[in-house]
């Protein structure tokens, strides 16, 4: 069973500076700081190099989306979606599209949902090799940050090609995606998979392998599957723990239900099963774009919607699994041309609700471990 | 042999001292060689930055500086521009004195370090006689700098760096000065130009077996640390610590320190070529005498600047690959390790020497 | 386990609910008051096993407060949405922060956009929101702010 709830009930309401004992230091990490990838700010307190609590303050990024879609029409909140996880921005377009789908009970053409599978998994890989040079970075490797960015270029510049953008691709939308494949996409993918198969190899030559990469990775922030379960955790970081929750096998949407792929369970719990999993799924995905890439299906990209759309009402949910986990988008319908509320549940959010419980105990340098394996992206944290 | 610093200085020696009398004469001597240190010290600055640039650039697939002078050769030179006309900060509630005092501390340490290497066959500040010695004990004086500036800045993050690195030189500087030991025994002598000249026939890395490449290898670790050099470079940290003990320092003091590094850098590879690749010392192999004479045709000059050059690339080569270690496990390492180790290999190479069983 | 049956094993646990089918989950409207119990009871109940929340969000419908959990269970794979409504002017329901640990953040999140507040919850401050926010509650319908938010 997972650990009773001094975890949180020991958390004071006092603030900081007060009841402290003797030897402990307070120090802020962020919101400008190297380890936090963005503007998250952590106020932990130390005894020498031991962390005793993280107190994670949010908000540095805040720009309310939720409440912005509210007056925003089902075709346009779309775009906002993009500006959340920024690194998976086609996975959180595709929750979006999927969910006002669901509500306007619209079939898309295969075409178009072999499409966004390929675009999801492209950015899958296009995340993961981020978050493995930035992780690398962490534990303070600085060159595999760099040959990160080599194979991201890659994905990016075919994404410029289709999409028109590198970062907010904003290319899903209700009924489909909205253009069609540029000419020459399967001829570069097919190029980015001969290159990425050689180098995902170096990449575990150069980092997997490494003793002082293992002994900083290894039973270091260690989170129990009880304690995943229950902190909500999901993606990668939760399937370290041994949790089964991969979207894409217990709830297929689009054409996942009939592609052969695994869903990578690890039971180290640690670090370096965090890892581990976010490795072995680039290779994952790389083998659904590689059965994909030469059975995109001829036919319409759209599906024929109405100019402008009006959800019936009700409530609606679907959810996605993102590089980070499992997006959830939630929208609640008056019947009008925009939301009455939609919610998005970020899988960043929930995974940080546990890093206290995972840093506490461990070295400065393995908070910063811990936080590389978790792989936050702020925005997507503060919406 | 032709050209060689041995002849030019003894010259100006000799010549000082027929045209001046004794004490001003050695005035003169000393203030040139303050100037030529000077000098150096701010060359190498300038060319172990550029060569880190360009290696790190090389390993991570990228160019590297490239727009200032030739191939970016000059970027060093504008980024000291840069760095002197940048305001020196010093933060509120800092220990001024202190704060102020660090850097220099560090860099004059740095100096003073030149002062026994041997640079070139007879080319050598001070010939002192427990040279080797005055290397191990000023070295770790640098360690009062890095303390200083990590109190002295009023910061949590320069604190913790700075008791970092002062726990981790302390420690280091035992297995340094045990591997450095390997070799004095096999020597008998601390003056580093008989260390040399006990390499005529071979360096001590051929002759010495075993036990002198466990040195050699102990002894780039350990001096990889010591200079808070990745993967040891648990001072700065920039992913935990931001900059560690020089997070508050900007401008001319922060270069300094930055400078300083490189130049410990360079010292230590220096002491490091000189213990077991012979120092100026060209290759020399048994009896090949044909070969052997070949090999005296290249200044020695090059010979000692080639081997510690190599080892500054083996140095940053380390960096630009490894993660870093956490704080316990680098304790660990020196420690439970290399401590030991080193021990039993210092008690290895005695019986080698006693034996006489090295070439 | 199907809707029906989880129909019947919630009303066993809880006799005043009222369980409204359609969307995609069973939806289940709850007292606040009974919330305490029930969601230790959802928890821990042999077969419903609901220990995975996955999303808590709250919905203003200018009348009162919607309080909307997702609760899905990693065992049996099931979902239920339980819905609790709650007086607009003195927005209170039990914390489920010691039931499913992710809640102490969401709900952290709701009490500041919402104003909800959650008792015996941990640690009820400002997450996202900056100090002074307290009480201002902007995603409510009716919040304004003539500098930032343009009426069309």
């Amino acid at each position: 069973m997972y650990r009773q709830t001094e975890i949180i009930s020991d958390l004071s309401k006092t603030p900081p500076s007060e009841g402290l004992e003797g030897a402990d230091m307070i120090i802020n990490i962020g919101p400008q700081h190297p380890a936090t990838h963005g503007v998250l700010h952590l106020v932990i307190t130390l005894n020498g190099e031991t962390i005793k609590k993280v107190e994670p303050h949010l908000g540095y990024i805040h720009r309310s989306i939720e409440k912005m879609c509210e007056s925003l029409s089902y075709r346009q909140f779309i775009y906002a979606t993009s500006r959340m996880d920024y690194l998976s921005s086609h996975i959180n377009n595709h929750g979006c599209a999927l969910c006002v789908e669901k509500g306007l009970q619209i079939e898309i053409p295969a075409r178009a949902q072999v499409i966004r599978v390929l675009m999801d998994e492209l950015t899958r890989i296009a995340s993961h090799t981020l978050w493995w040079g930035a992780m690398a970075m962490d534990v303070g490797a600085l060159t595999p940050f760099f040959l990160a960015f080599r194979e991201r270029e890659m994905i990016n510049d075919i994404m410029e090609e289709t999409c028109g953008a590198r970062l907010t691709m904003n290319y899903m939308v209700p009924g489909g995606v909205m253009f069609d494949l540029h000419p020459n996409f399967q001829k570069k993918v097919k190029e980015f998979i001969t290159h990425f198969k050689n180098k995902i190899d170096e990449y575990d030559e150069l980092v997997t392998d490494n003793v002082i990469f293992r002994n900083r990775t290894e039973n270091v922030g260690v989170i129990s599957k009880e304690d995943a379960i229950s902190y909500g955790m999901s993606g990668p970081s939760a399937r370290a723990s041994g949790v089964q929750c991969d979207i894409r096998k217990l709830y297929p949407y689009e054409i996942y239900n009939q592609l052969q792929f695994e869903e990578i369970i690890e039971t180290g719990c640690d670090s370096f099963a965090r890892y581990l999993v976010r490795m072995k799924e680039m290779r994952q995905s790389l083998s659904i774009v590689e059965q994909l890439i030469d059975n995109i299906p001829d036919g319409e990209f759209q599906a024929k919607t109405k100019a402008v759309l009006k959800l019936p009402k009700g409530e609606f949910y679907s959810r996605v699994e993102t590089a980070r986990g499992e997006f959830g988008v939630y929208i609640v319908s008056e019947g009008g041309t925009t939301p009455y509320r939609i919610k998005f549940r970020s899988p960043g959010f929930s995974n940080l609700s546990s890093l206290d419980h995972i840093a506490r105990g461990s070295k400065i340098g393995d908070l910063v471990a811990i936080m590389g394996t978790l792989d936050f992206v702020i925005p997507d944290i503060d919406r | 042999m032709g050209f060689g610093f041995e002849n030019i200085t003894a010259s100006i020696h000799n010549w000082l001292y027929n045209t001046f009398n004794p004490s001003i004469a050695l005035l003169i001597e000393f203030i040139l060689v303050a100037i030529c240190i000077i000098t150096l010290f701010s060359l190498l600055g300038l060319v172990l930055i550029m060569m880190e640039r360009k290696v790190s650039a090389w390993m991570q697939v990228r160019l590297g500086p490239n727009r200032v002078g030739p191939k970016g050769m000059f970027q060093t030179v504008a980024d000291t521009l840069k760095l002197i006309i940048k305001e020196g900060m010093t933060p509120d509630g800092a220990d001024k004195f202190l704060f102020n005092l660090a850097p220099f501390i560090v860099m004059i340490v740095a100096m003073v370090l030149m002062a026994p290497i041997m640079f070139a066959k007879g080319f050598q500040i001070w010939d002192i006689n427990i040279g080797i010695l005055f290397f191990a004990s000023v070295s770790s004086v640098s360690v009062i700098g890095i303390l200083m500036a990590g109190w002295a800045s009023n910061n949590k993050y320069s604190l913790l760096g700075a008791m970092r690195s002062g726990a981790q030189i302390v420690s280091y500087e035992l297995s340094a000065g045990l591997a450095i030991l390997t070799v004095i025994v096999l020597t008998g002598s601390l003056r580093i130009s008989d260390i040399i000249e006990s390499q005529q026939n071979g360096w001590w890395i051929f002759k010495g077996h075993i036990p002198v490449i466990i040195a050699f290898i102990i002894f780039l670790i350990a001096v990889t640390a010591e200079t808070n050099r990745a993967p040891f470079d648990m001072a700065e940290a920039e992913s935990e610590l931001t900059a560690g003990f020089h997070t508050e320092y900007s401008g001319m003091k922060f270069a300094l320190f930055f400078l300083a590094e490189y130049v410990n850098i360079f010292i230590v590879c220096a002491v490091g070529a000189t213990l077991f690749l012979g120092g100026w010392m060209p290759l020399h192999i048994g009896n090949w005498q044909g070969f052997n004479h070949v090999m005296d045709y290249i200044p020695s000059s090059i010979w000692f600047f080639g081997k510690t050059f190599f080892l500054i690339f083996v140095i940053m080569w380390f960096r630009w690959t490894f993660p870093r270690l956490r704080i316990d496990q680098l304790l660990n390492l020196e420690w439970k390790y290399l401590l030991p180790i080193s021990m039993v290999n210092l008690l290895l190479a005695t019986v080698i020497a006693i034996a006489g069983w090295h070439f | 386990m199907n809707g029906e049956e989880l129909k019947i094993k919630l009303a066993e646990l809880l006799p005043d609910i009222t369980i409204e089918e359609g969307g995609e989950w069973l939806n289940v409207l709850i007292a606040p008051s009974s919330w305490l119990s029930f969601s230790n009871q959802l928890r821990n109940t042999q077969g419903l096993d609901l220990d995975y929340l996955f999303c808590l969000t709250c919905v203003d419908w200018k009348t009162h407060l919607t309080m909307v959990y997702h609760l899905t269970s990693t065992i049996h794979r099931h979902s239920i949405v339980i819905k609790s409504n709650l007086d607009r002017n003195k927005p209170e329901i039990e914390t489920v922060s010691h039931t499913w640990r992710t809640a102490e953040f969401h709900e952290r999140e709701v009490y500041e956009l919402f104003g909800v507040n959650f008792l015996n919850h941990p640690d009820l401050r400002l997450l996202i929101l900056p100090d002074g926010w307290e009480g201002k509650n902007p995603m409510r319908k009716d919040y304004e702010d003539p500098i930032n938010i343009i009426k069309l």
